[in-house]
């Protein structure tokens, strides 16, 4: 049952990182354990809640879905690379002004997804946003407030 | 997680020798949206994965004059992004923006999906429809086998040891053809069928349909080409009876389980259900 | 964003605005630490191992192969505790068998669900632990589950347990043993009496199912058993003190010796107040001498945590052609799990309480059977008893002809009078709610295309106060900062702070909460029962009341005048009699905070209040459907969540907490379920198929806050999180009945439950 480890080289919120994965880690439990990103959650560690959700390559993933070896090479970018140091992103802004969390555990993987539909789709309507979010589970808030924010990074009139 | 094991092929031969070398363990990656999960819960015996998404062939889409050929690998994003399939084969941004939520369709992939043979799976059914080939390498050279024929039973296959799938190939649509797949789920997004149906069909000029195909799915071992109910469908105008005789045809051909996601009544009923509303917007298509 | 302040809370500067919380940008940047985030030095890895049976004797357990693998250094069974006594423990949300819940947390002779712990072990990683559950041998002699709360409470039904008996009313107990726990009963009036008055009776029977807290955080507990003896403990939990005077009384330490210290916590619903992994982290420590960390995946936590009970419920109602109810009967059998516990004695309590009917009999039932152990889950035991009331109340409605709502008020309770349960009601918002709701856009638009209904409900919770603490240290700066004792689960740092700002006159931005261990701060009950902006507030208030009176003794001391001549204005003005010169004399909280260290050191305001008395919130919903008569699939087409919060401290936080009662609500009301097959195997153990709302499942949800102020409060705080989650079900229910003409008579009204009760017919 021993499993073994191997190197991987990539890109993290633009910073160059070679780890140590062991060969059974999920990139989750890679960023997590191997790194100490643990701003990305686990919630159902098989694709379920979206608490995981990363920016890999240009595209949203679960990171929990992810083997650390698939990722050598890649560019990734989880929430602790979405502030420019201490200027957080309007999204983030968006997510405090709106009080859009309420425990904050789902809040990562939402604003790592959100990111992504924003910059391919800037002006998004209420439907696109609620269906590019959907594989991303909240308990707290009924997903209103986070809609909102969403909204009102996308520029929109938020009522 | 399964002490499992991982390596990168670069072309089709290293993952035919990885696969063979990895024995009854070695399993293709794909997008891994199913296969991580289940090393992870040791639901199978795995011991290597075989990461095909960077074998070229795997990857990408192609469109020509015989029709449209996907790799095998190539996420669900890629293909209802492109435009030639949004308008040639809406079908299939159908079942590829329904499979689980973005962040799964940013890496799950048409090939997946029909390796996986899940009776319940979303791509199949619409694959069915449009009469796609499944390309298959292996150690003893490559096969083409028509995708009704692929699965055998729950998480069963034609792929022989070795072997894997490179492309799906789709002949070119035929003027005055349209087709549709749903499905049924609770809630709106990230939810496996409890039933779900694809119909493509063609039309004449008198509306009368010229030809047709109907396949349901999460109401057998494996998804189900129904015949009798195309058969009640060619040649006959798209009358409401007409409609029903093709949905009373999917009724019976459908022979579900009774499991937490549905009943064996309310999936024989959905079967019927799912029929009519895609012939009709299949119709709606092709018109 | 809306952020003008209501016209109850003009009177105030901080209470009713809507600051950025404090533990905001933590939360949106990723540094928050959430217990599983946790990493010391040293630190092992642990996992569980669950049974696969539902009921069944351990015959035994061989930890040897595991424990031969390398890279484990602990495996641990029940045996290896310390014996726990036959008593009862303070667990947070009541008291407890102490034996039952070592038993809860690991099976000693007797699994009695699926995913009953049975062994735990430490690794150094997690891999290798989860190997070395492969390699534990448990041979079990299988029993047959009992799995449903009817059959369960059969004479000649399996027993979980040889050694209960029912308790009855009068406080004996039964002589044979049994699954039912226990026997409530509330009355008032004469039941019969009252229904011969009546000249519609209407009586229905109601089946749920148990339905998850689905907190997106598992659970995880940390500990390090030190070598002088003393146990830290760091764990995503509700109560840091519940677990520490349970952790303490398992391991048989004193309650000094353990300290536990609250990481942040991704939800709880009432379902991280239990401690399950707790202990067992303990245990390891000890044996290996090292911090050891456990946590549990997600099949874990839907197997062997938390869920609120499934229930069958019988409601007969009766009412005159006027919509007078003269009287109600309720019979409440609720499943408690494995362990006796269930809320069904908060069920019977609110049942009925937003009426006041003159005749009234409830009775409840506490009933083990083989599944998880219950644990409160918002509001806990009334949207199950709620259903079944308010869901007969809307067809007597129906049957009579009259609005519901208009039912509803001329039937409903007010100041003064008294639930069954013998609850006086003061000043509440019920009326209120109600009128509000009657008045709202929603109410007042017409509902048009087929297939589409209406439906109102609604909800009543009764809050609870109890201990909090808060200390507040004055800096030098001019600003504060508060050390709480409440975990914060959706802003309650926020709306704290607030009540201690608004006290002290100074801006909300202007102290800093800190949610701190055991050792740090006073007792702290749990975050739970909608009782931390009340209690914690009422705290922070008397804190703030401590440090006003310490800022004027000070600057009695530094203008060397008489204490009674100084006052703390409301202002963040000290105001002492005019000088010699005439001229006034007074310095700014800010100036003052200045002078401390120079005047004779710092200033630490405290209190620890302990209330009995709470606000009791009521709230009234609207919903309209859209139902698939083809699938049986409901559509949310638009909601309104009216409640009396009494005063929002925070308005947008107490939104949030209808908004999210309302989602867990309609989850409830239309897809979550414990799904078993006979023998008693949860079916659906992922939140694939334990189908929670998405966001393409709901709409937005339109609030309106109703501020009935509750004068047992400085503030007139009511605590808000409970009590929306009730109405939704029996809101949809009556929608649907109103679109479809279906009266569905079980949670959840799943497409399937709705195409059994139409198009397939029953079984
Ligand atoms: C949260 C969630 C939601 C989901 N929702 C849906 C849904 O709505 N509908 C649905 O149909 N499915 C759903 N799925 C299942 C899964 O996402 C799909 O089946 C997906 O298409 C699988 O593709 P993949 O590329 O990820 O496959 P992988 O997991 O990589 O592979 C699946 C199987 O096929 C084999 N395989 C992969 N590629 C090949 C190949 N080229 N040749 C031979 N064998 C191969 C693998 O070895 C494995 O056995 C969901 C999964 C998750 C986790
Ligand atoms: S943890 Fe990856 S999707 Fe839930
Ligand atoms: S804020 Fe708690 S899960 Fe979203």
């Amino acid at each position: 049952m021993a499993s073994e480890h191997v190197v991987v080289n990539c890109t993290i919120n633009g910073e160059n990182q070679v780890f140590l994965a062991n060969e059974r880690d999920s990139l989750l439990e890679a960023l997590r354990d191997r790194i100490g990103l643990t701003g990305v959650k686990e919630g159902c560690n098989n694709g379920n809640c979206g608490a995981c959700c990363v920016n890999m390559d240009g595209r949203i993933v679960n990171s929990c879905l992810v083997m650390a070896a698939e990722c050598e090479g890649a560019q990734i970018r989880t929430v602790e690379g979405l502030a420019d140091g201490d200027q957080l992103s309007p999204l983030q802004n968006a997510f405090l002004e709106q009080a859009a969390l309420q425990c904050g555990i789902c809040t990562p993987g939402f604003l790592v997804a959100a990111e992504a539909l924003l910059e391919q789709n800037p002006d998004p309507t209420e439907h696109e946003i609620r269906y590019w979010l959907a594989g991303n589970l909240c308990r707290c808030t009924g997903y209103d407030k986070i809609i909102k924010a969403v909204q009102q990074a996308a520029g929109q009139s938020v009522v | 997680m399964q002490a499992v094991k991982y390596a990168r092929a670069s072309s089709v031969e290293e993952a035919i020798s990885l696969l063979q070398e990895g024995g009854d363990g070695a399993r293709p990656l794909a997008g891994g949206t199913d296969v991580i999960v289940q090393a992870r819960e040791r639901t199978r015996d795995i011991s290597l994965f075989v990461d095909i998404k960077h074998i070229p062939e795997l990857i990408g889409i192609d469109h020509s004059a015989d029709g449209l050929t996907i790799g095998a690998a190539t996420p669900c994003y890629q293909i209802y992004g492109d435009d030639k399939i949004q308008s040639d084969y809406p079908i299939l941004v159908d079942s590829c923006s329904l499979i689980g939520g973005t962040a799964i369709q940013g890496r799950a992939s048409l090939g997946g999906n029909l390796c996986n043979s899940s009776p319940a799976a979303d791509g199949i059914p619409s694959l069915i429809v449009l009469e796609a080939q499944v390309e298959i390498a292996g150690p003893n050279g490559r096969r083409s086998v028509p995708v009704e024929d692929f699965c055998t039973a729950p998480g069963r296959n034609v792929l022989a040891a070795g072997e894997f799938v490179t492309k799906l190939t789709f002949p070119a649509p035929a003027g005055g053809s349209g087709a549709r797949f749903l499905r049924f789920i609770p809630r709106n997004e990230m939810d496996i069928a409890v039933t779900n149906a694809a119909t493509q069909l063609r039309l004449n000029g008198d509306g009368s349909v010229a030809w047709a195909r109907v396949s349901i799915g999460a109401v057998a071992p494996t998804p189900l080409l129904v015949a009798d109910a195309a058969a009640a469908l060619i040649g006959q105008p798209l009358s409401e009876q007409t409609i029903a005789a093709a949905a009373d045809a999917s009724r019976a051909a459908a022979n579900p389980i009774t499991d937490m996601r549905g009943s064996i009544r309310q999936r024989v009923h959905l079967a019927g259900v799912l029929t009519e509303r895609t012939i009709r917007q299949a119709a709606e298509r092709a018109a | 964003m809306v952020t003008a302040q209501s016209p109850e809370t003009e009177q105030y500067n901080v209470i009713g605005t809507r600051p950025i919380r404090p533990d905001g940008v933590d939360k949106v940047t990723g540094a928050a630490q959430y217990g599983a985030d946790l990493q010391l030095p040293g630190m092992l890895a642990g996992r569980v191992l669950r049974s696969p049976h539902a009921h069944a004797n351990i015959k035994s357990i061989d930890t040897s192969k595991a424990e031969a693998l390398d890279g484990v250094l602990a495996v641990v069974v029940n045996a290896d505790f310390p014996r726990a006594a036959d008593k009862d423990v303070d667990t947070g949300e009541g008291s407890a068998n102490l034996k039952w819940v070592l038993d809860n947390v690991i099976a000693s002779d007797k699994v009695l669900y699926k995913g009953h712990a049975v062994a735990a072990v430490a690794a150094t990683d997690h891999h290798i632990a989860e190997d070395a559950l492969e390699l534990i041998e448990v041979e079990y002699d299988l029993l047959t589950p009992v799995l449903d709360v009817r059959d369960a409470m059969v004479d000649g039904s399996p027993l979980l347990h040889d050694s209960l008996h029912t308790s009855e009313l009068d406080g004996s107990k039964s002589d044979s043993p049994s699954n039912t726990a226990s026997h409530l009963q509330f009355t008032k009036g004469e039941i019969d009496a009252g229904f011969d008055e009546a000249d519609v009776v209407i009586e229905r029977e109601f089946e749920t199912s148990m339905a998850h807290q689905g907190y997106i955080e598992t659970h995880n507990g940390t500990a390090y058993w030190r070598a002088d003896g003393t146990l830290d403990i760091y764990t995503s939990t509700q109560g840091a003190f519940p677990v520490r005077d349970q952790v303490s009384a398992l391991m048989q330490l004193s309650q000094s010796q353990v300290k536990v210290t609250p990481m942040e916590i991704g939800g709880g619903f009432g379902g991280k107040i239990p401690v399950y992994l707790e202990p067992l982290a303990a245990l390891l420590s000890q044996k290996t001498g090292r911090p050891v960390k456990l946590t549990m995946n997600r099949e874990e936590v839907l197997l062997a945590t938390g869920p609120t009970s499934g229930t069958y419920m019988r409601v007969r109602m009766g009412a005159k052609r006027d919509g007078t109810i003269t009287a109600a009967e309720v019979h409440l059998a609720f499943e408690a799990g494995a362990y006796p516990g269930s809320p069904v004695g908060a069920g019977a309590m609110c049942s009925l309480a937003p009426y006041d009917i003159p005749n009234q009999k409830i009775d409840g039932y506490d009933v083990v059977v083989n599944k998880p152990k219950t644990a409160a889950y918002r509001a806990p035991g009334a949207p199950q008893a709620e259903f079944a009331t308010e869901s007969v109340l809307n067809e007597l409605a129906e049957e009579l002809g009259l609005d519901p709502l208009e039912m509803r008020l001329s039937n409903a309770s007010v100041e003064g009078n008294t639930t069954a349960a013998g609850m006086p009601f003061g000043v509440i918002g019920n009326v209120d709610c109600m009128t509000a709701a009657q008045q709202s856009p929603h109410w007042q638009s017409e509902l048009e295309g087929p297939d589409r209904g209406r439906g109102v409900a609604q909800g009543f919770w009764f809050n609870i106060g109890f201990e909090s603490s808060a200390y507040g240290q004055v800096n030098g700066d001019g600003q504060v900062s508060l050390v709480l004792g409440s975990t914060d689960i959706g802003g309650t740092r926020a709306s704290i702070a607030m009540q201690l700002a608004e006290t002290l006159g100074i801006a909300a931005e202007d102290v800093h909460p800190q949610v701190v261990d055991t050792a740090s701060v006073g007792f702290t009950q749990v975050t739970g029962g909608s009782r931390t902006t009340f209690a914690g507030g009422w705290a922070a208030y008397e804190c703030a009341m401590d440090i006003r009176n310490q800022m004027a003794q000070r600057a009695a001391q530094i203008w060397e005048v008489d204490e009674d001549t100084v006052e703390y204005g409301d202002d963040a003005i000290i105001r002492g009699p005019a000088d010699e010169d005439g001229n006034p004399r007074e310095i700014s909280f800010k100036d003052l905070a200045a002078q401390l260290p120079t005047s004779g050191g710092h200033i630490v305001g405290r209190a620890d209040v302990n209330k009995t008395s709470s606000g009791p919130a009521f709230a009234t919903h609207i919903v309209d459907v859209e139902v698939d008569r083809d699938t049986g699939k409901v559509e949310i087409l638009r909601y309104t969540a009216v409640q009396d919060a009494g005063t929002a401290i925070h308005p947008a936080y107490v939104e949030g907490q209808m908004q999210g009662g309302v989602a867990q609500g309609v989850g409830m009301a239309l897809n979550e379920e414990y799904y078993y097959d006979e023998s008693g195997d949860l079916k659906n153990a992922s939140l694939l198929d334990y189908r929670m709302p998405t966001a393409l499942d709901l709409p937005m949800i339109e609030t309106n806050i109703v501020e009935v102020p509750n004068p047992g409060h400085p503030y007139g705080v009511r605590g808000v999180g409970e009590v929306p989650i009730i109405p939704p079900a029996p809101a949809v229910r009556a929608a649907i009945a109103n679109a479809i003409g279906v009266h569905m008579t079980e949670l959840p009204m799943s497409p399937r439950a709705i195409l059994e009760a139409t198009t397939l017919g029953g079984d």
